[in-house]
């Protein structure tokens, strides 16, 4: 438990990066970068001061987590160093956002003298942010009512005063119903009233709440805080407040600031010096300069149908005609099955597009409708805020993280929707040339895969080409992020005609048949391409190889799995050194793509011929031949140890005698066949091991006749079905000889 | 070319700063004044939201919503549509005071509005002279009720040196002012500007020799203009100013900042600019 504990609050000022604001002033972005970061920008001298500064709050956080028993000031000077720590540290630079969560769970849980907890809640000044958790969970040892209830006005005044510093606040909106149920103690009613008009939106504004607040006002005679909620109250709901309230009042809320005020501002100031924002960047660009955030910068959108809805209940009463839109139910308020199955034909989308996609719901309802309006919407939004927020394209633009989240939930609903989003396309296209590779790298390369089938020309110009040349320029692990999601692009593509087909036999959308293959032709092509250049760069690196393969296992299967009529072979640069791998997985999976190729091409053939249906396409004779030559060279290899003979392929094994015999290797006829294969050896010599384990001179030419099928039993036995299925089709065990009846 | 220059006379001689805008969803101009309403009510929240001020029972920030039926280019084209804020002070009967107008519209916008589906309308180009809090609230109201996006609209150097050239070849009756560009050298520790003054007369002329069809402006004349003015400056300066960014042109007819800021000074020629800032505002939607 305790250690669960401690591990899990290192991780909140994380946290609290993710939820942070956009509309935070900029002495308090300062505040949010790393605080090693800044501290390094300093003197030495200061970096021990501050490294010093940080343990003990660090220490004295560790202490007052674990504290568990009521402890006297007086009597504990562990207590007594601790506090005094947490207060200067407080006063001087603000708390980070991890120490609240810490603090004001020991102020509010009544373990320590009101003194005690009075010093930390006047302490709780923060340095950046104040995170929500850290909040709610206060507002809920506050309704236990552990602690005094002086201690409980300090605690709402505190919360009044920083409620802007509060990094999100839709948990504690959603407590709005806790906080009112407060107003009927006396004392606390000033601060809750403040506290609620700070919070209180259009929504919660309801009939009960205004009569409760009327009720009030009656018993306890006009008070200016309750005066002050009303007439928010009012301005939000004019239509529900009909009392008069006094306009002469100039305050409602007595200065809460309180304690915090000049401690706030000492921070601020400090923060401000110090913050790496106020080294203002250099740099001139065409683009209009803003320090600030932009003020429509909000990537995560939160569904909400409130405006709509208000300006259309006031056209309704204006226009009694329109009286369909106020009935109608925000899909987001769905809660029940029932409920959908009563509101389906008066369902409303959020006000804003962008919110579908941080909620499945509304995705669904939006995958189901498919209005054209709806995508549209979405198209601009997305179009929009990817230009303006992407970090490579936009000079000074410092929010990569978000970023990087942002483009993640992207990725998720277009696999939610299984279909790219056309804005998302667009801005593949646009900045894909200007990428450098490494910035948002998995995200990218995981919305590569979605883009939709488009023609040659374009693919071309504006995936292949800025694709290739950071391919072959970066790194193996890139290179091999690349082939992983070329191959989810071409499954997408195969899965979206496979669907496309299942729909209607006629092609609804405007892909013929014949420009799909055309295309699927091209990724398939332009893969060969780079991995053959891949493959000779990074000197035949199994790793890579296995990525290579894996692209196409989808490949050869193409014609039966995805019923496309074409079937590519893969090339000699690929197939070569596949075959002479140095392992088994890529050889036996290598075996397994001979296999189904010639699945695929012995059915291609028998439709051919039995001619049940006119085709449409034939798969040329060039497939067939190279497939021919592919598996003579293999068999010979593997098998009949003939491959510096029979081989006809021009980049394939043939070599003269005279040759070989230079090379000075005894039986190179045989060194490539399952016994003597690089990628083998191991599994013979163990195979020998086990078969004859009193002979040690491990002779592999003992591997012959009945050995030789125990050999291949044991073989199949460690897992090598790739080999297997290879084997018991191309291989005529009778006549062992080289016979491919593609 | 149509727009009453009456009408259109207080959009003159102001600053007003570009932004692109998405389709707006929903949008319908019969229902302006219900818009005006909405728009101030959420000002005043929006204006309260944090420290608890005054909430005076009249609102301190008025709100109008019209229509500049005059402003568009083709009958295809939706109107422009006027927003101004202004305040009442505490005294009745004083004036109110304009604190910040923003202005949509469309001048030739058929690229963008003749694909669109009926519940969208296409008002591409938004332009507002005022404090940037009050964009903000805007911006965010109409963002959130519209379904569309704001963006600011900076002017390429390349698009600006179309400005200099056809600004160059119109016919101003009283030619005051003379043509100024500016450029920027900012490789530079310090960031230089260099001003370039001609005579507008002189301008026009070397322009007229250059154009070819009256009435048509191609790419390479443009190049042609600027190549001139800038050989001839470095006859003079020894500087080429190619290897310098064009930062601001100011002519009789308008002038422009490449941040996205323009001035207009013509009313005759108010909807031909338009029509150029709507063409690149269009661009930059999609």
């Amino acid at each position: 438990m305790q250690r669960r504990q401690s591990s899990k609050t290192p991780r909140q000022p994380l946290q609290a990066h993710d939820k942070n604001q956009t509309d935070l002033s900029a002495w308090r972005k300062g505040g949010r970068t790393d605080p090693e970061k800044s501290v390094q920008n300093h003197q030495s001298l200061q970096d021990q001061k501050n490294d010093s500064k940080q343990d003990s709050l660090e220490q004295a956080l560790g202490y007052f987590e674990k504290l568990e028993h009521r402890v006297s000031l007086k009597k504990n000077s562990v207590l007594q160093e601790h506090l005094t720590t947490v207060e200067s540290i407080a006063l001087q630079t603000g708390l980070p956002p991890e120490g609240f969560d810490v603090l004001l769970k020991v102020a509010l849980s009544g373990k320590l003298a009101d003194a005690v907890n009075t010093r930390l809640l006047k302490s709780l000044v923060p340095a950046s942010v104040i995170p929500e958790d850290a909040v709610v969970y206060s507002v809920s040892l506050l309704c236990v009512g552990k602690c005094s209830d002086n201690i409980q006005l300090l605690f709402l005044r505190w919360l009044i005063t920083m409620f802007d510093f509060i990094d999100h606040k839709e948990q504690l909106h959603a407590l709005y119903g806790f906080f009112f149920s407060f107003l009927q103690d006396d004392k606390m009613c000033p601060y809750v009233c403040h506290l609620l008009y700070l919070l209180t939106r259009k929504e919660s504004v309801k009939p009960f709440r205004i009569r409760r607040l009327l009720d009030l006002q009656a018993k306890m005679g006009m008070q200016s805080h309750l005066q002050a909620l009303l007439s928010l109250y009012k301005l939000f709901c004019p239509e529900l407040v009909t009392i008069t309230l006094s306009g002469k009042m100039k305050t409602y809320f007595k200065n809460s600031e309180g304690p915090w005020k000049e401690a706030i501002n000492t921070v601020r100031r400090r923060n401000k010096g110090n913050s790496p924002v106020s080294q203002t960047l250099f740099l001139r660009t065409a683009q209009p300069q803003s320090r600030k955030r932009k003020w429509n910068a909000q990537l995560f959108i939160p569904a909400s149908s409130t405006n709509k809805n208000s300006l259309e209940e006031d056209r309704g009463k204006n226009h009694v005609n329109l009286c369909r839109t106020s009935e109608s139910l925000p899909v987001e308020q769905l809660q029940t099955f029932s409920q959908l199955l009563q509101n389906i034909h008066h369902l409303q989308l959020p006000s804003q597009m962008g919110s579908v996609l941080t909620n499945p719901l509304l995705l669904h309802y939006m995958n189901c409708i498919k209005d054209e309006s709806v995508y549209l919407r979405l198209y601009y939004w997305m179009g929009q805020i990817l230009q303006e927020e992407c970090i490579w394209c936009v000079a000074d633009n410092r929010y990569e993280e978000e970023f990087e989240d942002f483009l993640e939930t992207i990725y998720k609903s277009e696999c939610f929707l299984q279909e790219g989003f056309s804005a998302c396309e667009e801005f593949l296209y646009k900045s894909l040339p200007l990428w450098d590779g490494s910035c948002c790298q998995s995200q990218i390369l995981r919305l590569v895969s979605w883009i939709p089938l488009n023609t040659f020309s374009e693919m071309k110009s504006h995936l292949y080409d800025p694709l290739t040349q950071l391919f072959l320029t970066s790194s193996l692990y890139f290179k091999c992020s690349v082939l992983e999601s070329l191959k989810e692009l071409l499954r997408n593509w195969l899965n979206w005609h496979l669907d496309s087909e299942s729909e209607s036999p006629v092609q609804s959308l405007n892909t013929t048949l014949s420009g799909l293959v055309n295309v699927v032709a091209d990724l398939i092509n332009f893969v060969g391409l780079i991995s053959t250049a891949a493959l000779r760069l990074e000197n035949n690196n199994a790793f890579l190889l296995y990525f290579i393969l894996d692209f196409y296992e989808t490949v050869c299967d193409m014609y039966l799995k995805y019923n496309l009529p074409l079937l590519i072979m893969l090339p000699a640069g690929v197939f070569y050194p596949a075959l002479l791998s140095m392992d088994s997985i890529n050889l036996n999976q290598l075996c397994y793509i001979m296999y189904r190729y010639r699945s695929n091409l012995v059915a291609a053939k028998e439709n051919e011929q039995s001619k049940k249906k006119i085709l449409q396409f034939k798969f040329s004779s060039q497939t067939y031949q190279e497939y021919n030559q592919y598996i003579t060279a293999m068999v010979g290899c593997l098998w009949t140890s003939s491959v510096f003979e029979k081989d006809t392929h021009p980049q394939g094994l043939r070599m003269d005698d005279e040759l070989l015999k230079k090379t000075a290797v005894r039986e190179f006829k045989s060194s490539f066949n399952i016994v003597y294969h690089p990628a083998m050896t191991a599994y013979a010599i163990f195979f020998l091991q086990q078969a004859c384990p009193e002979d040690t001179t491990l002779d592999f030419n003992i591997i012959k006749g009945k050995r030789w099928n125990w050999y291949l039993e044991y073989l199949y036995a460690q897992g090598l079905k790739g080999l297997k299925v290879f084997i018991e089709s191309s291989i005529s065990r009778v006549s062992k000889a080289c016979q491919s009846k593609a | 070319d149509k727009a009453d220059p009456q009408k259109t006379a207080f959009l003159l001689r102001k600053q007003w700063t570009l932004y692109s805008v998405t389709p707006l969803y929903g949008f319908s101009t019969t229902h302006l004044r219900d818009y005006a309403r909405l728009l101030s009510a959420f000002i005043a929240a929006e204006k309260q939201k944090g420290l608890a001020v005054e909430v005076g029972v009249e609102l301190d920030i008025k709100v109008a919503v019209s229509s500049l039926p005059d402003l568009r280019g083709s009958d295809q084209d939706q109107a422009a549509i006027l927003i101004q804020l202004s305040s009442r002070s505490s005294q009745k009967n004083s004036e109110e005071k304009l604190i910040w107008s923003g202005w949509f519209c469309c001048v030739y916008g058929n690229e963008l509005s003749e694909n669109l589906p009926e519940d969208f309308t296409c008002l591409p180009l938004f332009l507002v002279n005022g404090a940037e809090s009050y964009t903000a609230i805007v911006g965010s109201w109409f963002q959130k009720t519209f379904d569309c996006y704001f963006r600011r609209l900076a002017i390429s150097p390349l698009n600006l040196s179309w400005m200099a050239a056809m600004w160059t070849g119109c016919k101003v009756e009283k030619t005051t002012s003379a043509t100024e560009l500016i450029f920027s050298v900012s490789c530079l520790p310090q960031p230089l500007d260099i001003s370039y003054t001609i005579h507008p007369e002189d301008a026009k002329a070397l322009w007229d020799t250059i154009q070819k069809t009256p009435g048509e402006v191609t790419q390479e004349e443009v190049d042609v203009f600027m190549d001139c003015l800038y050989s001839h400056f470095h006859r003079h300066f020894k500087i080429h100013l190619s290897a310098t960014s064009l930062v601001k042109v100011s002519t009789a007819v308008a002038s422009a900042h490449c941040d996205g800021i323009i001035k207009f000074l013509q009313s005759q020629y108010l909807t031909g600019v338009l029509m150029l800032l709507t063409e690149l505002a269009i661009s930059q939607i999609q």
